[in-house]
């Protein structure tokens, strides 16, 4: 099967509106995908027919809710190949993912402790650490990467030793598109006695990760990514952390039993799930999920990559147009500036013309610093957009760069 | 020329364009006009906060009038910042506290004024005022 993506963008109803009186370009997709018109009747549905608290009610419309909720959880679980469905917890995204298990490792780690995380993170993959670093005493180091934005593995190699307790890295630079080599990270994580988190935001939108194949200690990503609702996210951990590691927040749900001499926490996955969570959003991350494997990863990723090699074979014919992040695996994200021009100005330019992209340093200073640039201007791509689209976005961006020298 | 004169002289100018192209490519243009900053004054304190592009204002008073000079790493925002201070500039500190800035509604720049916009045009008009109050209070 090949991708239709007129047929997808049939899907897809804010395809169709006007920006500024010009029809919408919508290019960044590494900071928010779009929602599907089978995701929106999911919700719809949701308030419309079975909205109710979950886990706690006799009546039916809770029990059809909660059915919902744990269906959606065991779509996740398939999706990515858990062992278990109690080893995938719903979150609101991933940045509270990766929040929760830092919290959890405080009482893990003492002084003398190192950990390591990639110069390509974004921000909420490194004020956690250094937050969690500076309770425990531990050592947070920096795993480097060379121009092109690729991690430096002979560094990481060398970085390693018997006190390195946990190795954080993402799986896809939202910055640069780097797509990096966790499965090389993990297995010399591992050798070293380190736990591994993936901060899958970026991937997984492009791809399918198998956290049993990965053997990956913990796994995050956002369903806002992944044509789902803002607000939900799960975060997969091996059964045997998640139990090891204290719970985050306390509230209900949580629990098992309350009394004010003490409290007993629930088992797995309830444990970490504290409060009424994000019932509609989680059933609508589950039907997101189900919308992109209709499509099919390797459909997606092979279309992708054709929108990627295109756009980025006409950017580099525009006049002093650089491009950062030149990895020879990566999604489609392309990063950019032209001439000294600042992105900013671009970004306003494309904007009058109907075109979104993201312009400043995409939450991952560290990098602008390392190529000492203000940001960039970045274009990234999803399944729904198109060849024509990237022509428009060229001839407009032209313009701009002739307004603006 | 008040305040109010300058705006009314800058809200007739631009009735003169059709779209948006001609709106900014004059906003680009009134950049290059923009008073320069001395180089000395492009510190950290002088920055603006809360714009995407780095923004730097100093003011001085001399004869009870107040004078801006700024700069910016980004062409846009140079403009608007000049627009901001050819209407705020060579005036008395009271006039500045005092004078609203609806013109840039009506100027077709009104996407620029909400205050989660990260182009700071908010912040800039905050600054200019702070600028002017401390004037002021140097007057009392
Ligand atoms: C790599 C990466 N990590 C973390 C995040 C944060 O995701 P969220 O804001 O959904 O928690 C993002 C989103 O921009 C991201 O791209």
């Amino acid at each position: 099967m090949t991708l239709n993506v007129q047929d997808i963008r049939r899907d897809f109803p804010i395809l169709n509106r006007k920006v500024n009186g010009k029809p919408l370009i919508y290019f960044d997709n590494a900071a928010t995908s779009q929602t599907p018109q089978q995701v929106i009747d999911v919700i719809v549905d949701y308030y419309s027919n079975y909205n109710a608290n979950i886990h706690r009610g006799v009546h039916s419309l809770s029990q059809e809710a909660t059915d919902a909720y744990e269906q959606a959880r065991l779509k996740i679980q398939t999706h990515f190949n858990a062992k278990h469905s109690h080893e995938i917890i719903f979150t609101a995204g991933t940045t509270h993912g990766i929040n929760l298990v830092a919290n959890g490792f405080s009482s893990l780690l003492k002084k003398g402790d190192e950990v390591l995380v990639s110069a390509l993170e974004h921000h909420s993959n490194i004020v956690p650490w250094q937050m969690l670093c500076e309770r425990t005493g531990a050592t947070l180091k920096v795993i480097p990467m060379n121009q092109n934005g690729e991690l430096i593995l002979s560094e990481f190699d060398s970085l390693l030793n018997e006190n390195t307790k946990l190795v954080f890295v993402n799986h896809i630079s939202n910055a640069l598109g780097t797509i990096n080599p966790i499965e090389y990270i993990i297995e010399k994580a591992h050798s070293a006695g380190a736990a591994v988190l993936v901060d899958g935001a970026q991937s997984c939108p492009h791809l399918k990760p198998d956290v049993q194949q990965l053997d990956v200690d913990f796994y995050v990503c956002s369903a806002h990514k992944i044509c789902g609702p803002t607000g939900v996210g799960m975060l997969y951990g091996k059964e045997e952390w998640l139990k090891k590691l204290p719970p985050y927040q306390g509230g209900g749900e949580m629990i098992a039993e309350v009394s004010f001499e003490k409290t007993t926490y629930a088992n797995l996955p309830h444990k970490f799930e504290a409060g009424t969570p994000n019932v509609c959003g989680g059933i609508a991350f589950g039907a997101a999920l189900d919308y992109m494997n209709t499509i099919g990863f390797d459909n997606i990723a092979k279309y992708e990559n054709t929108l990627l090699d295109y756009a980025t074979e006409q950017l580099l014919q525009v006049d002093g147009l650089k491009i950062y992040g030149t990895a020879k695996e990566k999604t489609s994200v392309i990063s950019f500036n032209v001439a000294n021009i600042h992105p900013y100005d671009i970004g306003t330019i494309l904007d009058k013309m109907g075109i979104a992209v993201r312009t400043g340093h995409h939450c991952a200073q560290p990098i602008m610093d390392f190529y000492q640039i203000p940001g960039t201007i970045r274009a990234s791509f999803m399944f729904y957009n198109t060849k024509e689209e990237i022509d428009t976005f060229i001839t407009a961006l032209k313009k701009a760069v002739m307004m603006l020298s | 020329m008040t305040i109010e004169e300058i705006q009314n002289d800058i809200i007739d100018e631009f009735s003169m364009f059709e779209d948006w192209e001609e709106r900014y490519q004059y906003m680009i243009d009134l950049g290059k006009t923009l008073p320069l900053i001395d180089e000395k004054f492009k510190t950290e304190d002088h920055i603006i906060k809360g714009c995407q592009s780095k923004v730097w204002v100093h003011a001085d008073m001399e004869d009870d009038k107040v004078n801006f000079t700024a700069d910016s790493d980004a062409i846009i925002t140079k403009g608007i910042i000049a627009i901001l201070i050819r209407v705020f500039s060579n005036q008395h500190p009271k006039a500045i506290l005092d004078a609203n800035t609806d013109f840039i509604d009506e100027i077709g720049l009104k996407e620029h004024l909400s205050p989660t916009r990260a182009n700071g045009l908010v912040s800039m008009i905050k600054q200019l005022k702070m600028y002017a109050i401390a004037y002021q209070t140097q007057l009392n």
